[in-house]
């Protein structure tokens, strides 16, 4: 579903991604563990085509990001930490901006089915700065899979949340997986992350240093895995 | 049609939320009206002066109260991430630029409305008449058309709000000069003539800097 072949991508002088190599699968769950600045979320955005990258290749379901961005826009999903959404719209008037940009037929009823599925039907008309953190994050989930995608793209959805309002998200993106969605993952939350995904990919300074089934591991087992491959990059 | 379609949605999405807060119209409206008072004050005008200096005055008021709306448009965009909302849906930014730039040029055209009778009965001068109506709309709609490319590129600058007039006001020299000066030959009692060669010059800059935007906007957008 999601190929990618020696992608670097440098900001100026500073080089982020030092040529990546990875395929996801269909319907595949993958966590993108590591530190700050090791290059996750350049990573997803490169993939979700906000930016472009300084070499490499990257396909999505055969469709290449810098040549084919269109296709590839309409195929994902994606959330990071800032909710991209306007607070002095309603939940509705959102949703149906994004609905209107992705040419969305019949979009009420898609909006009035996303709202239920993210537990907001009743908050539907309500601004959304009046919404908490937990529910402007549902709310951006609705946003993204607005238009059925057939991948999503998570850049740590979890963060700002209270515990309660991250099991919460937990559990919504635990249904939206078990849809058959590809789903790609970053987070700090390694606990989270395992009980999540197929599969652990640990990125640091710019570089895959590990890539692991998640059911070889415990939480702590990855813990450890995580520290060891990142300290060994670092030295 | 997808594009018209969200080139509505965005324009739409401006309208309905500045609607509600009153944002960027309430600041670009305080700005002009003290401008204007201060100016009416500081000149002390007889009629006959009034109509020297009015096209100067009308056109500062409204070219700097355009600018704190150019800025605030995209700023808040940028700031709360929601341009690239926008950016990762799959249509052509273009018509983000085109939705965008019909948002600013109506804040800008609703200023004006409230403004230009409050000259005429500071200034003592007819400022409504359908001649001056077509150089304030020309001038808008270039200023709009250029300010809103420069405002998508002064939102990456680290000093965005001081840079927004030092990269557009240079650009804007034709369409100031022309808006100016035929406001002027209006206020005058110039010919038709006259005044259509400035015409000319607002129509062309209005058609020839249109064109460039949708050519470039992607490449402005692009992080």
């Amino acid at each position: 579903m999601i190929h990618v072949r020696g992608l670097v991508k440098r900001f100026g002088y500073t080089i982020v991604l030092r040529g990546i190599s990875i395929d996801i699968q269909a319907g595949e769950t993958v966590v993108l563990l590591g530190p700050n600045g090791a290059g996750k979320t350049t990573f997803l955005r490169i993939l979700a085509t906000l930016l472009k990258p300084n070499a490499g290749r990257v396909t999505v379901a055969g469709k290449d990001i810098v040549r084919e961005p269109h296709k590839v826009r309409h195929l994902l999903g994606y959330v990071s930490h800032q909710t991209l959404l306007y607070p002095d719209l309603s939940a509705r008037e959102n949703l149906r901006f994004y609905a209107r940009l992705y040419g969305l037929p019949h979009a009420d009823e898609r909006i009035q089915e996303m709202l239920a599925l993210v537990g907001l039907g009743k908050r539907a008309d309500d601004l959304v700065r009046t919404f908490s953190r937990g529910m402007l994050q549902r709310l951006t989930i609705a946003r993204a899979l607005l238009h059925n995608p057939p991948i999503l793209l998570l850049d740590e959805p979890d963060t700002g949340l209270d515990p309660q309002a991250a099991a919460m998200l937990a559990r919504l993106l635990r249904d939206v997986a078990g849809e058959g969605r590809t789903i790609l993952l970053t987070t700090h939350n390694i606990s989270r992350g395992i009980d999540f995904a197929d599969r652990v990919i640990v990125l640091s300074r710019g570089r895959i240093v590990a890539d692991r089934p998640s059911s070889d591991l415990t939480p702590h087992d990855l813990s450890e895995f995580y520290l060891n491959a990142v300290t060994q990059e670092a030295a | 049609m997808r594009f018209w379609s969200a080139m509505w949605a965005i324009f739409w999405k401006d309208v309905r939320a500045e609607f509600r807060t009153k944002d960027i119209f309430t600041g670009m409206l305080i700005f002009a009206l003290l401008a204007v008072l201060i100016f009416n004050f500081a000149f002390d005008l007889r009629v006959e002066r009034a109509k020297e200096v009015l096209p100067g005055v009308m056109w500062v008021s409204i070219v700097f109260a355009g600018m704190l709306g150019l800025n605030r448009s995209f700023i808040l965009e940028y700031d709360r991430g929601s341009l690239s909302g926008i950016l990762l849906a799959p249509v052509d930014r273009s018509a983000l630029y085109l939705g965008k730039m019909l948002g600013n040029l109506v804040f800008m055209v609703a200023v004006e409305v409230v403004l230009l009778p409050i000259m005429m009965v500071l200034f003592n001068v007819n400022v409504l008449q359908p001649s001056i109506l077509i150089f304030v709309f020309l001038g808008t709609i270039g200023f709009a058309i250029v300010g809103t490319s420069f405002a998508a590129i002064a939102v990456n600058t680290r000093a965005r709000e001081v840079m927004l007039p030092v990269l557009l006001l240079p650009v804007l020299v034709p369409v100031l000069i022309a808006a100016v000066k035929g406001t002027a030959n209006v206020l005058d009692g110039g010919t038709l003539g006259e005044q259509m060669s400035w015409l000319r010059i607002l129509g062309a800059f209005d058609i020839i800097f249109l064109g460039i935007a949708f050519m470039t906007f992607d490449y402005i957008v692009e992080e």
